[in-house]
């Protein structure tokens, strides 16, 4: 079914999509003209596939869960942000934050993403086939990170129980984040998430990084970190 | 919050529909600013004449034209709602005391290309008001205004011109512009509100005495402190900064035919084959100009 969005309001189209029960037999969606409008399929709860045809502004697909939500073209701040399931795929570039404090499911970005790419992310997966921005996993606490080419400045700062891949440079690590070893585990959990991507690229080539774990707790010797 | 907008044209194609354009980005910004509007519109009129954009407030037009008579030789003056185009040969050094001379009226800008409307209100009103969509010209710069550190007026609205054919718009604020303004007022700078942009507008006016905009801006990045994403005109073109941090957003969409420029993408949905441009987000601490 498509969803015109000259057509229809931003309201409705969202009201449908977000009130489909299991009974629905139409479970794929197309939306036509976007035009940049922010929270489009945001707070969508079933298992549907929507297909967005251009760029889209902010929060787009903001707290989902079981959709599976393709944006053919660029998004705007904060895609996915808070996302419990399903899987979001941007064909085109993210602006900052995406990913932002999400649970779960799947954010893939095949183009770049600007700063603060998975900041305080909570279990979600974020695979990003291009670079990512300053700031990129701040304060992450759970879930993985992996990206394709490069990341900005004080990458992981603060970071808990992340783990960060990275294929190309790292332009400088934040406070209490460091390269780590790559074990059996992590080398094949990454395979999974490459190939849920799409992509051949084997593990090796990546870089682990995670926490240091110095921050936790009060130490002294660290007051010029916190 | 606060909207800022800017279209460069590259060609000729579009020069006449350019204040419809800009219009159209204007209005689909006022979410983000709607306590006032202003743009800044570009005609490169190569003859000697200067344009001064003023706003005549509680002034009449029949009480202004007798009393400035009096005092200068001009060539037209055009009205537009409550701002007005003068036109003179007279260089700026001898006309701007003449026009500070009348407290009324605020000197919103003044060049050989650049003329400036702004006042509050929704930036679909001001755009009515002004009919920008009549508008020709070569590049054109918007605002509008979600007022945070200084008062909704005439004069706390953007674009902020402080020098020939120069203007500025913003989305942050700054936290050491009390500081700079001591000190631009100590070399010969004069304000007009206590609007932070206007400040980092003086900033540039003073700075682009030595240097040209992008060393201006690059220096800036080590003296003005806050959030920002600048876009900041000339007679030829314009420039965009955002700072370090770059919490303050911004996109750019570039054509064969155009450059445009807006806070969220949905600003420009409606121009000419966008979906083709090459859309790309400014890098933070990198100065991005286009024109001369």
């Amino acid at each position: 079914m498509n969803l015109d969005l000259k057509k229809l309001k931003l309201r409705s189209v969202n009201e449908k999509l977000q009130s489909i029960d299991r009974k629905t037999k139409s479970r794929k969606f197309t939306i036509s003209n976007p035009e940049g409008n922010h929270a489009i399929c945001a707070g969508l709860t079933e298992n549907i596939k929507v297909t967005i045809k251009g760029h889209v502004g902010y929060y787009c697909a903001g707290m989902n869960q079981n959709a599976n939500i393709i944006v053919d073209g660029n998004v705007g701040t904060g895609v996915a942000e808070n996302m419990m399931s399903g899987k979001v795929h941007v064909k085109g570039n993210a602006s900052q934050s995406a990913g932002a404090t999400a649970h779960g499911g799947t954010l893939i970005v095949d183009g770049d993403t600007s700063s603060r790419c998975g900041i305080s992310m909570k279990g979600i997966d974020i695979i990003v086939k291009g670079s990512v921005g300053h700031m990129s996993a701040f304060m992450a606490q759970s879930g993985n990170l992996v990206v394709f080419g490069n990341a900005g400045e004080a990458l992981g700062d603060s970071l808990y129980e992340t783990n960060i891949y990275v294929k190309g440079k790292v332009k400088s690590l934040g406070a209490d984040c460091e390269e780590k070893k790559m074990d059996k585990k992590h080398k094949s959990k990454l395979k999974e998430l490459l190939k849920k991507a799409g992509s051949n690229i084997k593990p090796d080539q990546f870089k682990r990084y995670g926490s240091a774990r110095k921050l936790y707790n009060f130490n002294i010797d660290n007051v010029s970190n916190y | 919050m606060c909207g800022i907008v800017g279209i460069y044209l590259k060609s000729k194609k579009f020069e006449k529909s350019l204040g419809g354009m800009l219009s159209k980005m204007l209005v689909s910004m006022e979410s983000r600013g709607p306590d006032s509007a202003g743009f800044a519109i570009y005609n490169s009129d190569k003859n000697k004449i200067y344009k001064y954009s003023i706003c005549l407030n509680e002034m009449s037009l029949e009480k202004f034209k007798k009393e400035i008579k009096k005092k200068l030789k001009f060539t037209s003056i055009e009205k537009n709602s409550d701002h007005i185009i003068l036109k003179s040969i007279e260089k700026p050094n001898k006309i701007l005391p003449i026009l500070e001379s009348f407290v009324k009226i605020s000197l919103v800008g003044y060049g050989k290309s650049i003329e400036i409307f702004k006042q509050v209100g929704s930036p679909s009103n001001v755009v009515k008001k002004f009919n920008l969509d009549n508008f020709s010209g070569t590049h054109a710069i918007g605002h509008t205004r979600m007022a945070t550190e200084s008062a909704i007026t005439t004069n706390g609205s953007h674009p902020y011109s402080t020098g020939e054919d120069e203007c500025l718009v913003h989305n942050g604020s700054l936290s050491n512009h009390n500081n700079l303004r001591r000190i631009l007022k100590k070399n010969g700078s004069k304000f007009n509100s206590e609007n932070d942009t206007e400040v980092a507008a003086g900033y540039i006016s003073d700075s682009l005495k030595n240097r040209n905009l992008k060393q201006t801006l690059k220096k800036g990045l080590s003296e003005l402190d806050g959030f920002y994403t600048f876009i900041a005109g000339t007679h030829s073109g314009f420039a965009v900064l955002r700072d370090e941090i770059a919490c303050k957003p911004a996109v750019i969409a570039e054509t064969k035919d155009y450059v445009a420029i807006c806070s969220e993408f949905q600003a420009m949905a409606h121009m000419p084959n966008v979906n083709n441009a090459k859309i790309f987000e400014p890098n933070p601490g990198i100065v991005y100009s286009w024109g001369k």
